[in-house]
């Protein structure tokens, strides 16, 4: 390839090109979304690091415990499926984390915060691809449970019901990860803690298995973890049976974080 | 503010219109430390304006500030006539920069990469296309527009970084080190397209390590160091002020180096600067004859010599004219 730098006739770009009028705020995030859907496009290895641990979960807990737990494969699927979706969107949202620290690092977001945007545009262009990124994840693995032999009771509305809930629980566990990648330069570090952060969170929880048989202690623990709180909504919109109060529940730790953390990134990222 | 005050007294209206960036006491401090200890910049419309200093003396900071990604701890500073701190958006509007590490998306195309700035600044459909492809064309990037970025070379990441500031014509553009890693050819069409702009009507302030670079481009140089500003001109009258030519000599023998060091101040004037190699010394000659003479008085006294040349004075020999001392880096790498 042609690396002389050797620049053809500089007419067009050198002659002055105006400004277009400014666009809106929502068109601004639009675009920022419309880039995270080209990183789909171009690296379609990342939806791999998605899927790949929860379908190995799904399957090693479906065949090899789920006959000890449940009685049979097919009835630890129908409890384990829901909490393994839980798992999917809290385990996805430390990628936006590593994605928000690597553009940082590589000074992307300087050319970002010199142009006349929206300067919350990037923040929720980074949602978008997010939200777009639970979803398909969340599908990946449902119908890889319904091909195992998962019957969701609550049919398709509930479905749909606990997919909305996801997106939600993935917006608010997503801010956790952004503040970590927004502090942290260094993508591998902000992985490594945000693991170290859920891997207790997620199995000290009712996802795997009911916590019947665990100590009192950690029995106490796992019944005010946030996570117990989401797998025990969306089993219930999934599989019959949800309260509005299980979700209500499951959605004060997103609502929370959301509260706290959003307004501290962006005094982070203005202050920068 | 005071500022605009001190300038209205200054300057008439129509040379207020003629200035591109004007900066009254900059400072900036990471902790304890102040990266740009006060500094006053006034760069004229249409200029190209080059920053020169060691790692650490602070051009990227300054450089950081003006195109409001860092905010000033004190100072005030306009662009093409916009208030830095009230009006950053109106700053924002007319500038353009392109930063040390490419701000470029390495997993998107080039074009996807024009595109979505392209969009960003308002282009839409069919006319942000257009954009994208008039400057992939114009930066001799055409068949390389479908490869991703992570695919490019560092001469064809660097032309897409400075086509990525033109998607609008910027009043003002922000180039920091702008070559930088590049190969000699790469660095010619960097060059080359820099005057170009210049030429179109852009002003430009970039930041370089290069002496010689600033002294190819730049109509007007600053010299940094430690965050303040040790000088300022134009090519010709730094070099005046330093002199453009220096003799480098190495002493056979290291146990005659203070005698040498004599003879060369007594024919020369000034004091040698002492090389990093020990038996080493520079100084200033403006005239290739007293370079000559200096030689000659050496030899006279049986001082043998390993080598002698006589170039250009390094950055390093610059700052050594400037400040009487020896540039401190923190790396310690490019010293």
């Amino acid at each position: 390839m042609n690396d002389t730098g050797s620049i053809a006739t500089p007419v067009a770009p050198f002659a002055t090109v105006k400004k277009p009028p400014s666009p809106s705020a929502l068109s601004n995030a639009l675009v920022f979304g419309w880039r995270a859907v080209l990183k789909f496009r171009h690296v379609p290895e990342q939806l791999f690091d998605l899927v790949m641990t929860p379908i190995m979960f799904t399957l090693l807990f479906t065949f090899v415990f789920g006959g000890a737990l449940a009685g049979s494969p097919r009835e630890y699927l129908h409890f384990f499926l829901p909490g393994i979706l839980v798992q999917t969107v809290v385990f996805n949202a430390v990628y936006s984390g590593m994605g928000l620290s690597a553009d940082l690092g590589k000074g992307l977001f300087d050319r970002f915060r010199s142009l006349p945007v929206w300067s919350l545009a990037p923040f929720a262009g980074l949602m978008v691809g997010d939200v777009l990124r639970h979803l398909i994840a969340a599908t990946i693995i449902l119908s890889i449970g319904l091909i195992l032999g998962y019957r969701p009771d609550a049919g398709v509305l509930g479905v749909l019901a606990a997919f909305a809930l996801l997106v939600a629980i993935g917006f608010g566990m997503g801010w956790v990860f952004m503040l970590l990648g927004l502090l942290i330069r260094t993508p591998t570090t902000v992985m490594t803690l945000g693991f170290t952060f859920l891997f207790p969170l997620v199995f000290a929880s009712n996802t795997m298995v009911a916590p019947a048989t665990m100590p009192g202690w950690l029995r106490a623990f796992v019944e005010v973890n946030p996570v117990s709180l989401m797998t025990t909504a969306i089993r219930g919109l999934m599989n019959g049976g949800a309260s509005l109060g299980d979700v209500a529940l499951a959605l004060v730790a997103p609502v929370v974080l959301t509260a706290l953390i959003a307004p501290t990134i962006l005094w982070l990222y203005r202050r920068q | 503010m005071n500022y605009s005050a001190s300038l209205t007294n200054v300057a008439t209206v129509e040379e207020h219109a003629s200035i591109a960036i004007s900066a009254r006491g900059l400072v900036k401090r990471f902790g304890a430390v102040p990266a740009v200890n006060g500094i006053d910049l006034e760069v004229r419309r249409g200029m190209i304006f080059a920053i020169l200093g060691p790692n650490g003396a602070g051009k990227t900071t300054l450089m950081r500030m003006l195109a409001t990604l860092t905010a000033p701890d004190e100072g005030a500073a306009a662009v093409m006539g916009h208030d830095l701190i009230a009006e950053p958006h109106a700053v924002r509007s007319v500038i353009a920069m392109t930063g040390q590490f490419a701000s470029l998306d390495e997993d998107l195309t080039g074009r996807e990469n024009l595109l979505l700035l392209a969009r960003l600044w308002g282009f839409r459909g069919r006319e942000a296309k257009a954009r994208a492809d008039d400057l992939l064309a114009a930066f001799d990037l055409s068949d390389a527009a479908s490869r991703q970025v992570k695919s490019y070379s560092g001469g064809m990441r660097r032309r897409l970084d400075i086509a990525a500031s033109l998607v609008v014509t910027p009043g003002v553009l922000f180039l920091d080190e702008p070559t930088t890693g590049l190969d000699p050819n790469a660095r010619q069409g960097v060059w080359r397209m820099i005057r170009d702009l210049a030429e179109a009507g852009v002003t430009i302030l970039l930041t370089t390590q290069y002496l010689e670079e600033a002294d190819q481009l730049a109509d007007r140089i600053a010299v940094l160091n430690r965050g303040c500003k040790i000088a300022e001109g134009s090519s010709r009258e730094l070099k005046t002020a330093i002199g453009s030519g220096f003799l480098h000599v190495v002493i056979a023998d290291p146990a005659r180096l203070d005698e040498a060091a004599r003879v060369l101040e007594a024919c020369l004037g000034g004091s040698p600067r002492h090389g990093a190699e020990g038996a080493e010394l520079s100084i200033i000659a403006r005239q290739p004859a007293e370079a000559n003479a200096a030689l000659s008085a050496l030899l006279a006294k049986g001082i043998k010599l390993s080598s002698f040349s006589m170039g250009s004075p390094s950055l390093e020999e610059v700052f050594f004219a400037l400040t009487g001392s020896d540039v401190e880096t923190d790396a310690g790498d490019k010293a």
